[in-house]
């Protein structure tokens, strides 16, 4: 098997590239790529667009090793990776949508963020005006004797974000499931482009509210790569802290839901405590119940005090005295066990193929976490587990979250014991130079990529930030094939992937 | 699970005294409300909670109004799932342009007498996402708004307290927009 760095080949780009390599490739190798991705030797991890050229990043998990390929586009094309390989197609209609270039031959030419309501054309690459009046979508076929189309959405029914959803159905079950997606783009990375370091940290946070803190860390950890900038080891710490109080949060309030649309409310109300009750502590230890902003380049704003670490040690202690009552209580209803095992079940070489990260891919087999596969200060010197199940179904991904609750309470009380004192962040001088950095950090959700080029005043020139459902949205509808109706909102809050963190 | 029932029968409710409502609050709706409300409504009001672009911090803090703590339908405040069962439509993010139809024909699928609230910094005006090609701005750029909820995002206590404020309001006698 060809090393992936060596396979890229290429030359160098003109600035650093910090902490994994950039090559600047040629058709042919871009090509040859598509083939190594489709038989399964990488994983695309994001591809994504520039002035002129396109980005594409791979992954190697077994040996560790991350590098992006650079193909320039002169001629405003550049050869279709999802032709070969599918999990790259709503990227790249995405890269044509704000950047103008096309994937030649690609397998879906419609556009994906781009609804036709912008009154701009490719606002990211040659920008030209339109319209604004939006433009009809058309919807994959399903055809066949008794077939029906249920639309839903944008707005929902809950309290969730917008999307729209056109089910294919025969009687109950559903044959096609086919997403629209973009209602919420909000144009995050053009807002970036020539925005200094600290406006473009309140957008990163606000990339994904639910994974605000992991957000914050992958922007701070990309700058401060970019920049070879060394932050004191508190800072790591407080990071780590915050992110694994982000992680339970979000695990104990989405478990309850799960639960909570299978219509067994009593798990949810008692989650939804001790959801409250963690958020509630992030706000007396560190200032914000979501810890927005709290996470900055250079290491942490504030710092952790006495009472801000004996109430998170009291907050550990309340969960593991509850929590275990609430999975025996899962475990034991029959009629709620009867609407999760065997539903909604995702294939192990699927989530191989779309690199599908955190609990979606962990509970269908897929073992990676980037704490313990690309490990990050302090995840290299923490003990823990990751979790992994083979089912692939609703059930499967609960238990995921289930014991990475655990897993998380267990890093906690090392963090608390271990942390080492010291200064929380340092000042990031700017480089006169360009440079460009890449992070990888694991949110709740799964794996979030970061990659920006500063300019040599030190303000962000271009930032791509890939949310980990860009990978897992596609699985959603393969997922739901042969399901029921009713057990799509179970479905779809078991994956619980980010609107706005795809839509960006 | 009978254990576990059992328990909570013995220990006290967590949910917390209701805030008192916000003045500065209750002083934008007085300028907004009119007359007459209640005998259409009473002391409880619908709410169907629409996401106009947020980054979903908003959606979160609105979910924790159901929790034990706040037991926001102790107050006549619920959310529905139709915009035709509602009487508040809570309205979060920077309106993008992909949104605002959406938003524009989920208000008119509202009927009379109707109000809007805004929640979160963005709603208010764009937030940090002001300026975008891909954003319209604030709530009040789409539909009229009869209250702003500031905050990024609003902690539960300050959105009960505007909720409050509403529903104090609206029993008083005022009209929507």
């Amino acid at each position: 098997m060809p090393d992936m760095i060596e396979a890229l080949g290429g030359a160098a780009p003109v600035c650093s590239h910090l902490p994994w390599p950039r090559r600047i490739v040629d058709a042919e190798t871009w090509s040859e790529l598509a083939g190594h991705l489709a038989e399964g030797r990488w994983t695309l991890a994001g591809l994504w667009g520039d002035i002129g050229a396109v980005h594409m990043a791979l992954l190697d998990a077994r040996q560790g090793e991350l590098a992006v390929a650079t193909l320039e586009c002169p001629a405003g094309q550049f050869p279709s990776i999802a032709r070969h390989h599918a999990p790259a197609q709503r990227l790249e209609r995405t890269v044509s949508d704000l950047f103008g270039l096309k994937a030649v031959d690609a397998p879906d030419d419609r556009n994906w963020l781009d609804h036709g309501r912008w009154l701009v054309r490719h606002p990211l690459g040659a920008c030209s005006t339109a319209a604004g009046d939006g433009e009809p979508y058309a919807f994959l076929a399903a055809e066949g004797e008794g077939l029906h189309q249920i639309a839903v959405g944008p707005v929902h029914a809950g309290i969730i974000e917008p999307g729209h959803f056109r089910f294919t159905a025969n009687g109950e079950t559903i044959v096609r499931l086919e997403e629209r997606l973009g209602y919420v783009h909000k144009g995050i990375e053009s807002l970036m482009a020539g925005a200094p370091l600290e406006r473009t940290a309140r957008l990163a946070a606000r990339t994904s509210g639910d994974s605000t803190v992991a957000y914050s860390i992958a922007y701070a950890r990309a700058v401060e790569a970019a920049l070879g900038l060394e932050i004191p080891a508190r800072a790591h710490w407080l990071r780590a802290l915050m992110a694994e109080l982000e992680r339970v949060a979000n695990h104990l309030g989405d478990i309850g839901a799960v639960c909570n649309d299978a219509a067994f409310a009593l798990m949810h109300a008692h989650t939804g405590v001790l959801r409250e009750r963690v958020l509630r502590q992030s706000n007396a230890s560190f200032g914000h119940r979501l810890m927005m902003d709290k996470v900055i380049p250079g290491g942490v704003a504030g710092d952790l005090d006495r009472p801000g670490i004996d109430g998170i040690r009291s907050l550990v202690a309340t969960i593991r005295e509850t929590f275990p009552r609430l999975i025996a209580l899962y475990d034991n209803t029959a009629s709620l066990q009867d609407r999760t095992v065997g539903t909604g079940t995702l294939t192990h070489a699927l989530a191989l193929q779309y690199g599908c990260g955190g609990y979606a891919g962990r509970a269908s087999g897929r073992s990676f976490d980037v704490r313990r596969d690309f490990a990050y200060p302090p995840y290299d010197t923490l003990q823990f587990d990751v979790p992994l199940f083979q089912e692939g179904d609703v059930n499967a991904r609960l238990w995921v979250r289930i014991r990475e609750v655990e897993q998380s309470l267990g890093l906690i009380d090392q963090i608390l014991d271990g942390i080492p004192s010291g200064e929380t962040s340092v000042a990031v001088a700017r480089a006169g130079e360009p440079r460009e950095g890449v992070a990888l950090v694991e949110g709740f959700r799964g794996d979030i990529l970061c990659w920006l080029r500063l300019d040599p005043a030190g303000d962000v020139e271009r930032c791509h930030l890939r949310d980990p459902s860009w990978f897992q949205w596609p699985l959603l509808e393969a997922t739901i094939e042969g399901n029921i109706v009713a057990d799509f909102p179970l479905c779809n809050k078991s994956f619980n992937c980010s609107y706005s963190g795809h839509d960006l | 699970m009978r254990k576990l029932l059992f328990e909570n029968l013995f220990k006290s409710p967590l949910t917390e005294v209701r805030p008192a409502s916000d003045l500065s609050m209750l002083a934008e709706l007085a300028s907004s409300l009119g007359l007459v409300a209640r005998q259409k409504l009473g002391r409880s009001l619908s709410i169907r909670e629409i996401d106009a672009g947020s980054c979903n911090g908003c959606e979160l803090e609105i979910h924790a109004l159901g929790n034990a703590f706040y037991d926001i339908e102790r107050f006549g405040l619920r959310f529905v799932a139709s915009p035709r069962h509602a009487d508040v439509l809570l309205v979060t993010g920077p309106v993008t342009r992909n949104m605002r139809e959406a938003l524009e024909r989920t208000y008119n699928a509202t009927p009379a007498p109707k109000w809007v609230v805004a929640v979160g910094d963005c709603a208010s005006d764009g937030g940090c996402f002001a300026g975008s090609y891909a954003v319209v701005g604030g709530v009040s750029e789409v539909v009229p708004v009869d209250l702003h909820i500031g905050g990024c995002p609003p902690s539960p206590e300050v959105l009960l307290k505007g909720l409050i404020a509403l529903i104090e309001q609206t029993a008083n006698g005022g009209h929507s927009t």
